[in-house]
């Protein structure tokens, strides 16, 4: 079974420590939320993760092999990146921009064939963007570019998908349906690790959360576990209102709490 | 349009600007006959005309147009800016002020190939510095800006070269080869440039795919596996060598690279790789189509083929810069 662990990393980002030896394991099938204030080093845990950002110290693991060790092919057949800045540069049709997906898979000078097609289509079909294929990339509304986007990581078929903020700028209808298809990728076997800034969907879908704090854990477990009034004050500065509804944890923020050293 | 068909449909034109390069001129002379000159028929005065003037600067003309192009839709697709191109960023000035070094010195004349290095190294130069300042992915102001420092630097050392040069007539040689044109050009420069510049062009062939990807950032191309080092290393190397030669041999022709992507974005579905090639086959129908201008639209001289690319090129980079002003709030 595919595992991706980060095992005490650390990484500067100049002289700055953006992440101090911290450990994060992902498995097949395992649904992560990675949460945490801004700053906290959310998306370079991300990027350490996706081997995107080399650790002072620290390794990340793929399968026990370390990343560094594995081929930029192979390693971006297997993990599926989805940056949190989702320019789309030029005003190439949909089409084409979810076929990129399949850039991993194929040799050095191949083109993209009928297979690589029909998967792009079905990763579209997926997310319900078949109408918009021929659309430009650039003339697309926050939801379908969300969508687009994510149709082009799973395009490439990845056994561990990251996705940083892949939800933010979306009205709560379209949060809900990205989360619910990231859901649905964990429940078919795909690990997913996803920074989230909104608790209540962080509570409402991931099974185990991650809670950074200034380039540290502050705190690893269940939803109902990490986000206690407790860690919500001391790392998130706010008081929340917490409840159960259908099963489900729910946070919502209510109030800043006053800082105490000002 | 599908990429072959139009691939095919742009190397018939190259094709055609190429034979009309070789009839037209002062001269005229036609297509069977000039075709037969190059193969060594017919007489000889027409053989000289053809063989001595015609073939190598319409040799150097389609060379020259492709490596422009190739290397404005390159700087393009790397930088993901559609006003990038190797003369507004100060590359080829950069790479002018590489080859006036040489001609100031001397160098040319004790080793030929000290030109076309020159171009080289002052291009790559010239990339590194607009690339330092202008980071990737910047914005239009940004590059627009780096491109102002990188032609004002080299603008200037190129003006102190002058000042300093050891005769009138040397200020004025440099002067005349730095407002670009393919005169008087012999099979010497064809092989002094050729190489350099086809090397360069097939380097920044490589790029298609990594180009693609970049279309999704930087973080997104390299989790795609995408060797971003690699890719900058390639791109700096081809444009170097392809425009770097480029100006060695013809000065500055500028904003080739600029118009002929821009032109055929559309038509390639704006995918940045497909573009490479077909702005190469492009920007040579341009060029050739340009030095013929150039050599027919005043019957007692010849206009520097530098100068009227700037007369088109320059109020068409106005308009662009007025669109992207307009799609940047």
């Amino acid at each position: 079974m595919t595992r991706l662990a980060a095992d005490g990393v650390t990484v500067r980002l100049g002289a700055r420590v953006a992440l101090d030896r911290v450990s994060l394991a992902v498995e097949a099938g395992e649904f992560v939320g990675l949460i945490g204030p801004n700053g906290a080093g959310k998306t370079t845990l991300l990027r350490a993760l996706a081997g995107l950002v080399e650790p002072a110290a620290g390794r990340v693991v793929l399968d026990a092999r370390p990343l560094a060790a594995i081929g930029r092919r192979d390693r971006a057949r297997r993990l599926g990146y989805l940056p949190q800045d989702g320019t789309i540069h030029w005003a190439l049709p949909v089409a084409d921009v979810v076929l990129m997906g399949r850039l991993p898979h194929l040799g050095a000078w191949d083109r993209p064939g009928e297979g690589d097609r029909a998967i792009a289509d079905d990763a579209m079909a997926a997310l319900d963007i078949a109408d918009l294929a021929a659309r430009a990339a650039t003339r697309l509304s926050g939801g379908e570019k969300a969508r687009v986007l994510l149709a082009r990581a799973l395009a490439g078929a990845p056994e561990i998908l990251l996705a940083d903020e892949p939800v933010s700028g979306l009205d709560p209808y379209h949060r809900l349906e990205v989360m619910e298809h990231l859901a649905g990728l964990a429940a078919t076997g795909t690990g997913v690790v996803v920074v989230l800034h909104d608790l209540a969907l962080a509570a409402r879908f991931c099974r185990r959360l991650v809670l950074l704090d200034r380039g540290r854990r502050a705190a690893e477990g269940a939803p109902a576990d990490v986000l206690t009034s407790e860690l919500l004050a001391s790392v998130y500065r706010i008081e929340a209102v917490r409840g159960r509804h259908e099963g489900a944890e729910y946070v919502l923020p209510w109030r800043r709490v006053p800082s105490s050293s000002s | 349009m599908r990429r072959g068909a139009l691939l095919a449909i742009l190397t018939l034109f190259a094709l055609a600007a190429f034979a009309a390069s070789l009839g037209f001129g002062p001269v005229a002379i036609d297509l069977g006959a000039a075709l037969g000159a190059v193969f060594g028929d017919g007489p000889e005065a027409l053989r000289l005309i053809v063989l001595e003037i015609r073939l190598p600067r319409t040799i150097l003309a389609l060379a020259i147009g492709a490596a422009l192009g190739i290397s404005g839709a390159a700087l393009q697709g790397y930088l993901r800016n559609p006003l990038a191109e190797a003369g507004v960023v100060g590359v080829s000035a950069a790479g002018a002020l590489g080859a006036v070094v040489v001609f100031y010195f001397g160098l040319a004349r004790i080793f030929p190939l000290a030109l076309p290095l020159g171009g080289l190294a002052g291009a790559a130069v010239g990339v590194w510095l607009v690339y330092a300042l202008a980071g990737r992915g910047g914005s239009t102001a940004t590059l627009i800006l780096a491109g102002v420092a990188v032609n004002a630097l080299a603008g200037a050392l190129t003006a102190l070269a002058l000042s300093l040069a050891p005769s009138p007539y040397a200020t004025l040689e440099i002067i005349h080869w730095m407002l670009g044109g393919l005169t008087d050009r012999s099979m010497t420069h064809v092989w002094l440039a050729l190489p350099f510049i086809l090397a360069g062009t097939f380097v920044l062939a490589t790029l298609a795919r990594g180009l693609d990807a970049l279309t999704l950032g930087e973080d997104a191309a390299a989790s795609l596996g995408v060797n971003l080092a690699g890719l900058r290393l390639r791109l700096v190397l081809g444009t170097a060598l392809a425009v770097g030669a480029s100006t060695a041999v013809a000065g500055v022709i500028g904003f080739v690279g600029l118009v002929v992507p821009h032109l055929l974005r559309g038509r390639v579905g704006y995918r940045p790789g497909a573009l490479l090639l077909a702005s190469a086959l492009g920007g040579a129908t341009l060029t050739l189509l340009g030095d013929l201008a150039a050599r027919l639209i005043l019957t007692d001289r010849e206009i520097n083929l530098g100068v009227l690319t700037a007369l088109i090129g320059a109020p068409f980079f106005l308009a662009l810069v007025l669109q992207a002003r307009r799609a940047e709030p």
